[in-house]
């Protein structure tokens, strides 16, 4: 299991490198937005629930219902009673440092698992566009269909955004991945048929786009979570690729793992 | 001979490679997924913050 340990090796260390820097980036660029939509979001009170649960009811009253009774009645019910959070402040910023190398890890062992089966991210400028391909798949892609949102944005139902985002992310890296190592025109239709694919079948949108979140509000926030993001990957990719030098060059017994 | 010795071992060390790739791979997805996607109220309120500024699907 050595290939196993030394790409979780890797990718802890880039995951490290990338989460806490994209923590840094979030601090100054996203945080601050999140914490002015709150604002809104607790101005109207309960009604950003009642107006995010509301476009869905009339159509199928007892079936919204019963879904948000199973779901999160305590959502639905009182939007203060979500059980733990984090307190305001650092304890708040602690744990978004956490979530940000836990997840940078996690982005990273995909990434490095991937490049290895394309012959693994020689150097750091490989590495760059290794990250800018993780870009596109886990950020432009599914952030077509489904922009960043704020707190107290309208939005469809939670499951069927989250399983379009994965079938996304999956379609838009199996296409790169035909367009990139596959020589045959067929494959490279069918890669760009791929990435279309999960826009023709559009993401699942709310029904009402009604927002208590001022357009310029949002506005600033897609492009700071663009481009936190966009750095993110290219220091992930980067990062990969000097330590994974680092470890074929100087241990020639690892090199052989790597071949 | 020797390109077909080759290939043999190839194949066998790739089979390990690919069940090794995987399974890293795998590790990462169920990281993120946890993190990202998981619909338990405190690990949500955790990762609040992260979750909108990675535009992960949230709320």
């Amino acid at each position: 299991m050595t290939l196993f340990r030394n790409v979780v090796f890797i990718a802890a260390i880039a995951g490290l490198v990338a989460g806490v820097v994209l923590a840094c980036m979030q601090a100054y660029a996203t945080v601050p937005l999140i914490l002015k939509a709150e604002v809104y979001e607790q101005a109207g009170g309960g009604h950003a629930h009642d107006h995010a649960a509301a476009p869905i009811a009339p159509a199928e009253n007892a079936m919204s219902t019963t879904a948000m009774s199973s779901a999160a009645p305590a959502e639905a019910a009182a939007p203060e009673d979500e059980g733990w959070a984090p307190a305001d402040g650092f304890e708040r910023f602690v744990f978004n440092i956490a979530a940000n190398v836990v997840t940078g890890i996690g982005f990273a062992l995909i990434l490095v698992a991937a490049s290895e089966f394309a012959g693994g991210i020689g150097n750091w400028r490989q590495g760059l566009f290794w990250g800018l391909a993780g870009f596109a798949v886990f950020t432009l892609a599914p952030n077509l269909g489904l922009p960043p949102e704020l707190p107290a944005m309208p939005a469809a139902d939670l499951a069927q955004r989250q399983i379009w985002w994965m079938a996304t992310v999956v379609a838009t890296a199996a296409g790169l991945g035909l367009l990139a190592f596959r020589k045959s025109l067929p494959l490279a239709l069918l890669a760009v048929a791929l990435i279309v694919a999960p826009h023709i079948v559009g993401a699942p949108q709310p029904d009402n786009f009604e927002s208590p979140i001022p357009e310029g509000l949002h506005h600033q926030f897609v492009v700071a979570v663009t481009l936190t993001n966009l750095v993110f990957w290219l220091v992930l990719g980067a990062v990969v690729g000097v330590v994974r030098g680092r470890l074929t060059g100087t241990a020639t017994s690892l090199r052989d793992s790597f071949a | 001979m020797n390109t077909a010795s080759v290939s043999l071992g190839a194949s066998v060390s790739s089979q390990s490679r690919f069940l090794q790739l995987a399974l890293a791979a795998f590790l990462g997805i169920f990281v993120m997924g946890f993190v990202g996607f998981s619909h338990i109220d405190a690990v949500h309120n955790a990762a609040h913050d992260y979750r909108h500024s990675m535009a992960f699907p949230c709320h």
